[in-house]
């Protein structure tokens, strides 16, 4: 991407204190300086003034990163980890020391078609529906006929996300106006992940939303946020796919654009650096920044009305786990929060290392699995260590990768907590 | 010899690729960088005893290092040299409260050391910004001081006993776990503050107090920072001892004002913020006399928290300073120089009047208690002439410094940093002495070479 301000500078920003230290979780395992978000922004640096080539260190380096951004809440000096990393990914993408032909052939079929294609993803995603409840998973599995698979698929399969039964533009009509006077007219991202693992989240989103005087606009088809692109070095098509979002949704029209997913909406927010040098699109994706808010934010803006009513017959023990990117990516953690307190019938556990990464982290539990594992099992542990019902988190990937550790806990989008309180009093909202 | 390490240490145990040795190449500082010979992790008194050993067969430099995070560059590599680096040694080996002392290696974390002492209702009282990530060998060897200065002291109070690997490789312990005890010279104080250059620190007994039972945290500002200075003069002449007299200047004032948001008075010269703690009883009666106290010398505004979370935000005015200012330039340099506490006030305003003559932007926060500023430049090291100024601006603050009775460093170090400054402060017979003392330890300069001495 074409840094508007140079990486040297934006390197130089660091003042070495090392404050970031303690907060990465690499840095944690290892204790290796070039594990730490200090040690790798100077590695940065080496390699933009000239000092070290790109080699297959550093380019490993840089994929055990986590991309948490738990360095950026840290950092005193407000260093922009997020551009040096995305810069340093995509410059190992161009050199190719990466490539080999298996990692090309996965890079675009996942990069190039699936997750630019929302129409071929959701076909993907009915296909593995299919797959899932046809009984055709079952005996595979039974006859363990996933030794066929290569390696790292078959280790991957046990994981694969429930696809939801219906999409989003099976549950949401693309125009839905409240019962009530609109107050604000608002677009809802519906996602990738979301869209075909947890769909229902998008209809709670919009219920909620509905139930708070805002007119919902959900375009049937949506094409991938770029996030997914901008973090593994394919910048160019993280532009087309800001371009189509903005064209899709031109935000000269909306009070707001609703994103409900933590790891997508980090990276929405700055469509106006990313296409900052397109004369075509630059204004609009100034524009769609301002426009840009995630759901929490957005409804401690609007001040909701406090639910009535409990969710569930009896009270519950909740705790919530901040997703990364919403918590360092954008600074949210006190609005979830304070969302989850008007609900009644909830007692809120705070949860030790609440923003200390689960190992999600985008693809990173497929391309540095033992460290992903080594993340999870911590995150497990302060769970458990609640003892809470119902585990709140707002971020597919965090939901999908705790969720697989913890196959019997309930796990919800703190919105959908909200949404289930306000159907206990207002019955214009539709259920699923 | 780079063989030899690794049959001693194991390969993992060392590291030799460009890549890996990068980020050793730095501490704290903004300007300072070399890049090492090698890093090594050993995990023992013993392998450290023996990487010495080996480092004297080739006359190799030994630079030994915990975090990294060390503020005069004491940490940064000489050419050829060998980074030590402790951060594997860090076990809290023990706590004693029948005897109130913790038994650590020189690799644990000092934030974590105090949380053991709190498991116990105890507490380990010094508090360096940096205690999150600094490890407790790095605080002796620069004797580092932190917030609570001026009731509780600095790192040297607390160290009872070491274990120091001497620069010939043999294997020492100074002092025990008695109160009292002087047999023989007292040799830690040697080691203590001693920037690497004498000795490796392996282990430490160190001593802890009980856990004060309250604290309460007020925030005061002033019109000058003179009214804020006769304030902790009178609150001390009232027999009050603080834990905590952290002051602000206009500049990092009006930086914080900027950066947190938080409703300080920009055009106020001087912000306190003040903590007593201890019994609860007397802890209330010194916050009402402090209070009482800043408004009689001038104070505009006094706030008192009332719980925790407001104390938490109060404080955050004086937390947030380092930040605050680090965001305004690229390059921030964090000087220290300490005066006797009646001279504080003194020196902030030459410090501004330097700052504006020379056209640079200071900001000057620290611990008015015990006399120890922080003045900060914020520049940008890329400014050839702009640095000049800088190196211009700190021969006449350290001039200054000096001249009140002070020092150029109250808790950094000399290092890197400070070296053209030292023969100013000590005398020549005082300077030479050390110097004796040096080579008489360590005759081939094996030890962090390069550090302190011009």
């Amino acid at each position: 991407m074409p840094a508007l301000v140079s990486i040297p500078d934006l390197a130089s920003q660091c003042i070495h204190c090392g404050m970031c230290l303690p907060t990465c979780p690499t840095y944690d395992t290892t204790k290796r300086e070039r594990n730490s978000p200090r040690g790798r922004i100077s590695l940065i640096k080496a390699v933009a003034v000239g000092d070290l080539p790109i080699t297959t260190s550093f380019a490993e380096e840089m994929s055990y990163c986590l991309g948490c951004l738990a360095c950026q809440t840290a950092c005193p000096a407000g260093v922009d980890y997020a551009s040096l990393f995305e810069h340093a990914r995509a410059e190992i993408e161009t050199s190719g020391l990466n490539s080999s032909p298996k990692r090309s052939l996965y890079r675009y079929l996942t990069l190039d078609l699936l997750f630019t294609r929302p129409r071929l993803l959701r076909a993907f995603g009915k296909t593995l529906r299919f797959y899932q409840t046809s009984g055709a998973e079952t005996l595979v599995r039974k006859l363990r006929l996933t030794r066929l698979l290569p390696a790292d698929l078959r280790r991957l399969e046990p994981s694969a996300p429930r696809i939801s039964q219906k999409f989003s533009n099976e549950l949401i009509a693309p125009l839905e106006s409240p019962s009530n006077p609109v107050i604000k007219k608002i677009a809802l991202l519906t996602g990738c992940i979301q869209d075909l693992a947890y769909a229902q989240i998008n209809r709670d989103t919009a219920d909620v939303l509905l139930a708070n005087g805002c007119e919902v606009h959900t375009p049937p088809v949506q094409p991938c946020c770029g996030s997914i692109h901008s973090h593994n070095g394919e910048t160019e098509l993280a532009r087309d796919n800001a371009r189509r979002l903005i064209d899709l949704f031109p935000p000269e029209n909306f009070d707001a654009i609703i994103s409900n997913a933590g790891g997508c909406g980090s990276h929405l927010r700055h469509y106006g650096k990313l296409l900052a040098d397109d004369p075509s699109y630059s204004r609009r994706a100034a524009l769609w920044d301002e426009k840009l808010k995630d759901i929490h934010e957005f409804l401690t803006e609007i001040k909701i009305i406090p639910p009535t009513q409990a969710p569930f017959p009896e009270p519950v023990t909740v705790t919530y786990h901040d997703s990364c990117h919403l918590a360092h990516g954008q600074k949210i953690t006190r609005q979830p929060r304070a969302l989850i307190a008007l609900i009644p019938g909830i007692t809120l556990v705070p949860l030790t290392e609440s923003d200390w990464c689960c190992g999600s982290a985008g693809v990173y539990s497929i391309t540095q699995p033992e460290q992903s594992a080594l993340l999870l099992e911590r995150k497990v542990k302060h769970i458990q260590a609640t003892h809470a019902t119902i585990l709140l988190t707002a971020n597919p990937g965090c939901h999908l990768q705790i969720q697989n550790a913890l196959p019997r806990l309930n796990i919800l989008h703190p919105v959908s907590l909200l949404a289930q309180a306000y159907r206990q009093s207002l019955p214009l909202i539709t259920a699923n | 010899m780079l063989e030899k390490l690794t049959t001693l240490l194991g390969k993992e145990n060392l590291l030799t690729e460009k890549e890996d040795l990068i980020p050793y190449s730095f501490d704290g500082t903004a300007t300072f960088h070399q890049l090492p010979l090698a890093v090594a992790f050993p995990r023992t008194t013993e392998q450290i005893a023996a990487c010495v050993k080996l480092a004297h067969e080739t006359n190799t430099p030994v630079i030994t290092r915990g975090s990294g995070t060390g503020l005069s560059g004491g940490s940064v590599p000489s050419e050829g040299a060998i980074v030590l680096c402790l951060v594997h040694m860090s076990d809290i080996i023990s706590v004693d409260p029948a005897n109130l002392t913790l038994r650590a290696q020189s690799g644990a974390i000092t934030a974590d050391i105090d949380a053991a002492a709190a498991t116990h209702g105890l507490f380990y009282p010094p508090d360096p910004g940096s205690m999150k990530i600094s490890t407790i060998g790095g605080n002796v060897a620069e004797n580092s001081g932190g917030l609570r200065g001026l009731k509780y002291g600095v790192t040297r109070d607390y160290v009872m006993a070491l274990t120091v690997v001497l620069p010939n490789g043999n294997i020492a312990t100074f002092g025990n776990a008695c109160v009292k005890d002087v047999a023989g010279y007292s040799m830690k104080d040697l080691f203590i503050g001693s920037e690497g250059t004498l000795g490796i620190i392996t282990e430490v007994l160190l001593k802890l107090l009980p856990r004060p039972a309250a604290r309460r945290t007020m925030l005061a500002t002033f019109p000058s920072m003179e009214s804020a200075a006769q304030t902790v003069s009178a609150i001390i002449a009232a027999r009050i001892i603080p834990c905590t007299l952290e002051f602000l200047d206009q500049m990092t004032i009006r930086c914080v004002e900027d950066y947190t948001k938080i409703g300080l008075p920009t055009d106020c010269a001087a912000l306190l913020l003040m903590e007593t703690d201890g019994h609860p009883a007397a802890v209330a009666d010194e916050a009402e006399k402090m209070a009482a106290i800043a408004l009689q010398n001038g104070a505009i505004e006094v706030t008192t928290a009332s719980t925790d979370a407001e104390a938490l935000r109060l404080a955050t005015a004086r937390r947030s300073a380092f930040s605050a200012l680090a965001r305004v330039r690229p390059t921030t340099i964090l000087e220290d120089v300490t005066v006797p506490r009646s001279h504080l006030a003194e020196m902030v305003s030459f410090i501004a009047k330097t700052a504006a003559d020379l056209n640079l932007t200071i900001g000057t926060f620290g611990h008015m208690g015990d006399g120890n500023l922080h003045p900060t430049f914020l520049t940008d090291e890329r400014d050839q002439a702009e640095m000049s100024k800088v190196h211009q601006a700190l021969d006449l603050i350290v001039t200054k410094t000096l001249s009140l009775g002070g020092t150029i460093t109250g808790e950094h170090g000399i290092g890197l940093a400070k070296k053209q400054w030292l023969p100013q402060q000590l005398d020549a017979s005082s300077l030479d002495l050390m110097r004796q003392l040096k080579q008489t330890l360590d005759p081939h300069n094996l030890l962090n070479p390069g550090k302190i001495f011009p």
